[in-house]
């Protein structure tokens, strides 16, 4: 990758978590850990890989996005807000009674969602049914999956992944946003989901690892994806809470309200210095 | 009087649909043979999908299929469908409002010799719940034809309740009423029994058989629980003075606690009496399904006797 095009790349990734934070706020409680270690990997697919835009939203052929990993759904808000899907005030109301952004993906409420998750497990099952209308339909196109760690708990992740091998779905590309923590500890400790390549690719998936917060490693490795003739992973091992120093690589910040003083922390750490903004 | 199981005429009508609309497709948990959805393969193999047993897999499958316009009819068993993958339901299809059809295919006690564990009687009532739901309940092949267009033509998620029982056809082909109705096939007098399934036959004849004692007995057959034919309830209860419904289905939560929530809060005084009658918290067990009608008094002396209780 050009370094002009990551740069810009890893600006995008800098506006993201900002306006997470503004959307977040102090006081309020909202998923903070999971979102924040996901937005390089969003960043990657919504502006370097995928083949989707405001003027394709509603193209047969568009890329899609699955957030299986529903209550990081506000990486993806920031993003579809950036892209033009609906108005930047809308982010200031998530979870506000009417509001449009609700708590976890809705098809019907958020222009730009595709898939109705939050109840964890679901999304990968649901990608296979978009690729197995798509075949019917003669279309092509990519499907690309989050799935959070902890999610690799629920069978129904499983059953979905012997389906995408079995059926030989070649065109849905997953990624594992591997922070480390769920709701109420460390993963590996809570019910450990190790050694993943070896249960992935047991599945007949093809599996690589990369930094999850270096957009260049996640770029290349959805370009790898391109000559792979097999639904592929990407473990992308991040950190929870990246960017907030007070919650950072703690479960504590899973769903979490900060203090006026860890937000204003906060706001001085994720600022965008003059000169940097677009 | 002709006999068939409403399962096989599902079948046949899912294939007819599939023949019209390319973009009707069915998925099963390696039942297909039995809940006859394979059925579709005839029109189309490829739009057959053997999801193994993975009920959760399949509805979320269904529901992406959904997302893309597909008209997906998803089949296993009851018991399974309605059960195993509640949530997924709840989530996926009743939330979202995705087109998809959940087909519980032999349900009820006539599901017979597997024996509790595969017999749903839970499966009308969990189905009601769920809001965008519209649940159907079909009566005989000709009533079961009309329930499948019914459903493929309704743009949301359906439960279609469906069975391996054998029961006379009651309908004419060509069901000529509004499957949304309810329909009084017999007039009566002095108590109405309302009914929905494959235990429809048994009801009129439980009907004739109170006659010879002397009671006037009508029949109203409901298809569709939900939403249900509130108009049509209502004045079945200003009509007669007792309702007996009769389903092979728990006292909760389907037909009958559907006909009393509704007659509870009609704002007049001189209404109908409703007692809910079926499978009373319990579960089924293993036996024939004649044998598991009688003991739950659902075969037509059964009702009857039902009926003679209550009036």
């Amino acid at each position: 990758m050009e370094e002009k095009q990551l740069a810009i790349l890893e600006a995008k990734a800098k506006e993201i978590r900002f306006e997470l934070l503004q959307m977040f706020g102090s006081g309020k409680t909202h998923h903070f850990g999971g979102s924040l270690s996901c937005v390089e990997i969003l960043t990657a697919l919504y502006f370097y890989k995928m083949n989707y835009s405001f003027e394709q939203k509603d193209s047969p052929t568009r890329d899609r996005f699955i957030m299986s990993k529903g209550h990081s759904v506000p990486t993806q808000y920031v993003i579809l807000s950036m892209l033009g899907l609906f108005p930047p005030e809308e982010l200031r109301k998530i979870k506000q009674l009417g509001a449009m952004l609700q708590g976890h993906p809705d098809i019907n409420k958020t222009p730009g969602i595709e898939a109705p998750t939050g109840s964890l497990g679901q999304g990968l099952s649901y990608a296979n049914g978009i690729a197995m209308a798509a075949r019917l339909d003669g279309n092509d196109f990519n499907i690309y999956v989050v799935m959070g760690d902890g999610e690799l708990q629920s069978g129904q992740v499983w059953e979905a992944a012997m389906t995408t091998s079995h059926y030989r779905i070649n065109n849905i590309r997953a990624v594992i946003d591997l922070n480390g923590y769920q709701s109420q500890g460390c993963v590996q400790e809570s019910l450990a989901i190790e050694p993943l390549e070896e249960k992935w690719r047991s599945f007949g998936w093809h599996a690589t690892r990369v930094n999850g917060h270096d957009l260049s490693e996640i770029c290349r490795a959805l370009d790898e994806t391109d000559n792979i003739d097999k639904p592929c992973i990407i473990i992308a091992e991040t950190v929870k809470g990246k960017g907030i120093s007070s919650i950072e690589g703690t479960f504590r910040g899973h769903n979490y309200a900060l203090t006026e003083e860890e937000y204003k922390d906060a706001c001085d750490e994720l600022a965008i210095p003059n000169g940097e903004q677009e | 009087m002709s006999e068939e199981a409403t399962r096989d005429r599902f079948g046949e009508a899912l294939l007819q649909l599939a023949r019209e609309d390319k973009n009707v497709v069915a998925l099963d948990c390696d039942l297909g043979r039995s809940t006859r959805s394979f059925h579709i393969t005839q029109a189309d193999e490829n739009r057959f999908l053997e999801m193994g047993i993975s009920e959760q897999d399949m509805i979320s499958t269904a529901a992406g299929m959904a997302h893309e316009g597909k008209i997906v009819f998803a089949n296993t068993f009851a018991v399974f469908a309605t059960g195993r993958c509640f949530d997924q339901i709840r989530q996926q299809l009743s939330l979202a409002r995705l087109n998809v059809k959940v087909c519980g295919s032999s349900a009820g006690l006539t599901q017979g010799p597997d024996g509790a564990t595969h017999q749903a009687v839970l499966d009308v009532s969990l189905m009601r719940t769920l809001p965008n739901m519209v649940v159907i309940v079909p009566a005989d092949g000709p009533q079961t034809e009309a329930a499948v267009r019914a459903a493929y033509e309704h743009q949301g998620p359906v439960y279609l309740r469906l069975s391996r029982y054998n029961c006379k056809n009651i309908y004419k082909e060509g069901y000529a009423h509004d499957i949304y109705k309810a329909v009084e096939l017999k007039e009566g007098q002095d108590v109405a029994i309302v009914v929905c399934g494959p235990i429809l036959g048994h009801a009129l004849e439980a009907a004739d058989l109170l006659e010879k004692d002397g009671v006037s007995a009508g029949v109203i057959n409901i298809p569709v629980i939900k939403p249900l034919d509130t108009e049509g309830v209502m004045k079945a209860a200003e009509k007669y003075p007792v309702l007996v419904v009769v389903e092979e289905h728990s006292v909760y939560g389907g037909l009958g606690s559907a006909v009393a929530e509704t007659v509870a809060e009609m704002k007049v005084i001189d209404k109908a009496i409703v007692a809910r009658e079926g499978i009373k918290d319990d579960f089924g067990e293993s036996g024939t399904a004649a044998e598991l009608l009688d003991k739950h008094e659902l075969d037509a002396e059964g009702i009857a006797k039902k009926v003679m209780r209550n009036i």
